[in-house]
């Protein structure tokens, strides 16, 4: 188990927003964290990068408190790529992405063929090498957040956090991106709004609903029409598809 | 591969660029000394130096060389450290606040001088043990740590920190006018009013000494933060997950901007406008990576100031104009120029 969540509680002032959490997060496997919107899934996911405390708790790496573990350190091996995460300075593609050699580099260190190589990789995995000399106030929202996991790839993470990063994005670039997180030989927790795409390449899902888990498993386990009504508030079947043998959800109108 | 990569190609241009800029500095000093009610030929200012480096012997004009040593290069120096200073200071606070019109005064600190300058000249504290440098020193720190408390010390977010500075401003500008409504004359006001806006009369080798110490370590220890600077692009929380030790990063740059700042404010005034738009103009022919915008900053800082200081004292005959009125009169047209044509191009 690389991320261990241990019964952790997280306030803003008086207001409870994650309450009493644990799971654990399959060494190598795709978590996806489902949940309507302020269940608390991005200040879980920032609890668990270890960028807020918990009140009680913790939040364990390779059994090690994040807490007690450098920042540097953290973000050696483990990459966070916030929702809506801008800048008003004009960089380029490939200096955001170069941002992910940050952790890597001490203050005396030149820029190595390794972080070198990393830059490359990361811009071809995320598919935007072409995009690599562009400046970020030209770039659409899409390619904003290709970029931003272009920046996390570079960090050569062994845990990779995304906060619903397919946000922005078109259906193939959706596509595209779950298909190379879920392809990565590493741990990811991946907050999602489409359960069908949850379905499709998470190896295993957590739904949340106000600060608590109230479902985990597989997705044929967790996806139930029961579920969808108690959670979601919606009416839907849920079928076994015929193409890819996971849950798939049709809505009623 | 891009070429700019090649680490060792990379060395030699910058070995360049730093040599050709310290000879533009060189060259705009040379000519600042050289202008005045008595002219002075480059060559002359370049044998005066020469001579006092023990380097040539060459015969010249005692005039010209009191002139040249007791009174121009060491003003044409302060001034282009000045205007380094505040170029590097306004490029790190616009970084860190993550705000295009912060700059190096946003944390309160001219208004805290102005106040501590005052509380010297016109309230008469220190009963004249305290020099008006040192009450401005005062004034300075003390706007800084007001607003270091307001905000919360280093977990306020960027916005917390600006309207902390703000109120501190304000605070501090209203205390300023009270006491020179109220306790000043006429005389008194017109020389805090001169105070403010800026002059290099009267800066001699002391202060190059101090100014010149003070921005250069400035320089360098910001530069080892240049890496860190530029993992703030995406705010607090994005440098955090990059590995930053965002706490310590805010107060060792917060700091060193406030040593700098206050140096330059309560040895020249509050020279305004430098340090704002000084940072934008590197940004647009440099890019906003700062290993190489801080330098630039420097450098633009300083030629842009020494070009100042000389408008300042040519452009009214029999009078030296406040180096604050010129920066802006001099640095508005300058940069729409740059604002204009950069817009075009991108």
């Amino acid at each position: 188990m690389s991320i261990e969540v241990h019964d952790i509680v997280w306030k803003i002032g008086k207001k409870t927003i994650i309450d009493g959490i644990s799971f654990e997060a399959p060494k190598g496997k795709m978590l996806g964290l489902l949940g309507p919107n302020g269940s608390g899934k991005t200040s879980l996911l920032r609890l668990i990068a270890g960028l807020k405390r918990p009140h009680s708790g913790k939040v364990t790496l390779d059994a090690q408190d994040i807490g007690t573990i450098g920042r540097r350190s953290v973000a050696r091996r483990m990459a966070f790529v916030e929702q809506h995460a801008t800048t008003n300075a004009n960089l380029r593609v490939v200096d955001v992405v170069k941002l992910g050699r940050f952790p890597h580099r001490s203050i005396f260190s030149g820029w190595t063929p390794a972080d070198e190589e990393a830059v490359e990789d990361a811009l071809d995995r995320a598919g935007i090498l072409e995009k690599r000399n562009d400046r970020w106030q030209s770039l659409s929202g899409g390619e904003k957040q290709r970029a931003h996991i272009a920046r996390a790839l570079a960090q050569s993470p062994s845990e990779l956090i995304l906060d619903e990063p397919t946000n922005h994005l078109d259906i193939q670039h959706q596509i595209g991106l779950m298909r190379l997180v879920s392809g990565l030989p590493i741990t990811s927790i991946i907050a999602l709004h489409d359960l069908n795409h949850a379905a499709m390449f998470c190896d295993r899902l957590i739904v949340l609903q106000k600060g608590r888990i109230v479902a985990c498993g597989a997705p044929h386990e967790v996806l139930t029409e029961h579920l969808l009504k108690e959670v979601f508030s919606v009416e839907a079947r849920v079928e076994s598809s015929a193409y890819h043998a996971r849950p798939h959800i049709q809505y009623l109108r | 591969m891009i070429a700019s990569h090649h680490p060792r190609r990379q060395h030699v241009v910058f070995g360049v660029l730093l040599l050709a800029s310290l000879a533009a500095i060189a060259l705009v000093v040379g000519v600042s000394v050289g202008i005045g009610d008595l002219p002075i030929p480059l060559s002359t200012t370049f044998s005066a130096v020469t001579n006092r480096l023990g380097w040539t012997a060459v015969e010249l004009n005692r005039i010209h060389e009191t002139v040249i040593w007791d009174y121009r290069l060491s003003r044409a120096l302060v001034a282009a450290f000045c205007g380094a200073g505040l170029a590097l200071s306004g490029a790190i606070m616009q970084s860190l606040l993550r705000n295009p019109l912060a700059e190096p005064y946003v944390l309160g600190i001219s208004a805290g001088a102005s106040t501590g300058a005052v509380a010297v000249v016109i309230l008469g504290i220190g009963a004249g043990a305290v020099s008006l440098s040192a009450g401005a020193f005062a004034g300075a720190f003390a706007a800084f740590f007001f607003v270091a408390l307001l905000s919360n010390g280093t977990r306020g977010g960027a916005d917390r920190t600006i309207l902390a500075g703000v109120a501190a401003s304000q605070m501090f500008n209203a205390a300023t006018a009270y006491i020179v409504t109220t306790s000043g004359n006429a005389q008194q006001a017109r020389d805090v009013m001169f105070w403010l806006l800026g002059s290099f009369g009267g800066v001699r080798w002391p202060e190059f000494a101090l100014v010149s110490v003070i921005i250069s370590l400035g320089l360098i220890a910001c530069l080892f933060y240049a890496r860190v600077l530029d993992a703030f692009a995406f705010g607090d929380e994005a440098a955090s997950a990059l590995g930053a030790n965002v706490g310590q990063a805010r107060i060792v740059l917060f700091a060193l901007t406030a040593m700098m700042t206050a140096t330059i404010v309560s040895m020249v005034g509050s020279i305004g406008f430098v340090g704002l738009v000084v940072p934008h103009a590197a940004r647009f022919v440099v890019g906003p990576v700062h290993i190489r915008l801080l330098p630039a900053c420097a450098v633009a800082g300083a030629i842009f100031m020494v070009l100042a200081d000389v408008a300042s004292r040519t452009l009214v005959p029999q009078q030296v104009l406040p180096i604050g009125v010129v920066t802006a009169l001099v640095g508005v047209p300058f940069f729409s120029v740059i604002l204009y044509r950069f817009q075009r191009a991108s």
